[in-house]
């Protein structure tokens, strides 16, 4: 992998995936061998938008490499609460710390802050628009579940219109050789951007707004929040919302080698019976977070001292 | 010149954009910022028969010749325009437009979530596609009433 940022997941092509799951997987195979890897570096957190795995995943590579962070803390005790400009802000974070990771509530924002810095920057969501550090992590672990990344059925579920992580996932799954179903309420359909991302490289996709049609065919469920705040009635809400959930009954049609995954956190989409089974992989999918995040930063910033030698 | 374009008077010394889709002759002037205030001498002919479009508009301005900004938006609502400098009454210069890759700072970004709404150092930038454009930085997609876009 050759980048200077990672903004979006459609810059990743089929190889760099690969590239960077493979030292993933070297990485967690023997973590001892990294442990003093990055021992000079800082990494700049800048989280404009609460987070608890991203921020901690992050937090935990950096210092699995032998690193340590710099954080900007909450918006309120920052300088933002003075009305600083992003563009300002990263400019100054910069001068402190050797890569940036980004999370921002406007999408764009990791596009835009990139053309500002030269250390390498991450994007860990910005707003509806992207999180490919997720989807890193998402495909690591369908990878190790289903034993590679071609010749699957993957369903995606809930809310795809305003959900981050599957307009990241859609897009990189375009590199594979995956046939994707998306299953959702009509108001919460893919935004029109991913589906012309979808369209121009020929994926081959299917819209449904239930599961049940197309659950038997699926080697992957990946399960994401219907967000209630999205709704103006609660009615409209609870009448939808219980048409995304998945409880035992649900997965009876399902194959018994079924991967259900989710990014986190969940409310009542996936019924805590389904836990203990052997298809929820959506714990090991956030534990999976800190060797994928490890080899992505240790790639970027072997990249940046390259550059800088 | 046809019967049909003498409907429209002609001018001396300015730029003519013709074959704009019919309709978007008011656009036009948005885009060119003339409402009528600074006293521009300009002439609008709007849904007269053309054999290429069926309908379509022409607009014609005195002593005025158009910026590439201007030119690079005109190619966003009139793809098929043709813009003819005129000298003396007569046209010199006949160009079609040429549409740009990218046309920056000159769309606003209807998405209100756009890091480009904020007030940051950026300007808002787009991608053209073949018949909408992109934001670079949210990627929304304009298809529809492009002109209702334009900062101008």
């Amino acid at each position: 992998m050759r980048h200077e940022h990672l903004v979006t997941a459609k810059q990743l092509s089929r190889a760099d995936v690969e590239a960077v799951l493979d030292r993933a997987a070297e990485i967690a195979a023997n973590p001892a061998a990294v442990r003093e890897r990055h021992s000079d570096a800082l990494l700049g957190l800048l989280f404009f938008e609460p987070s608890t795995r991203t921020k901690m995943s992050f937090e935990t590579a950096i210092k699995r490499l032998g690193g340590d962070v710099v954080d900007m803390g909450s918006v309120d005790s920052s300088s933002v609460k003075k009305g600083e400009s992003l563009a300002d802000t990263v400019r100054v974070i910069e001068g402190y710390a050797d890569a940036l990771v980004l999370r921002h509530p406007r999408q764009g924002s990791a596009q835009m802050a990139s053309e500002f810095v030269d250390v390498p920057l991450v994007n860990a969501g910005d707003g509806a628009g992207h999180h490919p550090t997720q989807t890193l992590l998402d495909l690591y672990t369908m990878r190790e579940a289903a034993d590679g990344l071609d010749d699957l059925t993957v369903g995606i579920m809930g809310d795809l219109k305003y959900g981050r992580t599957v307009h990241s996932l859609a897009n990189v799954l375009t590199n594979f050789d995956v046939r994707q179903h998306f299953v959702s309420p009509e108001s919460l359909k893919l935004p029109r951007s991913v589906r012309y991302d979808l369209h121009e490289a020929g994926a081959k996709v299917r819209e449904h707004t239930d599961l049940e049609t197309i659950l038997p065919e699926l080697d992957v469920l990946y399960v994401t929040r219907i967000q209630r705040e999205r709704f103006p009635d609660e009615n409209e809400y609870r009448a939808i919302a219980g048409e995304y959930q998945i409880d035992e009954e649900t997965l009876e049609q399902a194959d018994d080698d079924l991967v259900v995954m989710h990014p986190l956190p969940r409310v009542d989409e996936i019924a805590p019976e389904i836990d203990e089974t052997d298809h929820a992989r959506y714990f090991e999918q956030a534990h999976n977070g800190v060797p994928v995040r490890m080899a992505l930063l240790d790639m970027l910033l072997e990249n940046a001292r390259g550059d800088a030698e | 010149m046809s019967e049909h374009e003498l409907r429209v008077s002609k001018i001396r010394n300015g730029t003519v954009i013709d074959h704009v889709p019919g309709g978007q002759a008011l656009n036009v002037l948005a885009i060119l910022g003339i409402d009528g205030s600074g006293g521009e001498e300009v002439s609008v002919g709007m849904n007269v028969p053309s054999d290429r479009l069926g309908r379509k508009d022409i607009v014609k301005v005195e002593g005025r010749e158009l910026s590439q900004d201007e030119v690079d938006v005109l190619s966003l609502i009139a793809p098929d325009a043709t813009i003819n400098i005129v000298d003396e009454y007569e046209v010199v210069d006949k160009r079609r437009l040429d549409p740009p890759e990218f046309v920056e700072g000159i769309l606003s970004c209807p998405n209100r979530n756009c890091i480009t709404t904020d007030d940051e150092p950026v300007d808002s930038k787009f991608e053209v596609l073949d018949d909408e454009v992109r934001c670079v930085y949210c990627e929304t997609i304009i298809r529809e009433d492009l002109a209702d876009h334009i900062d101008t």
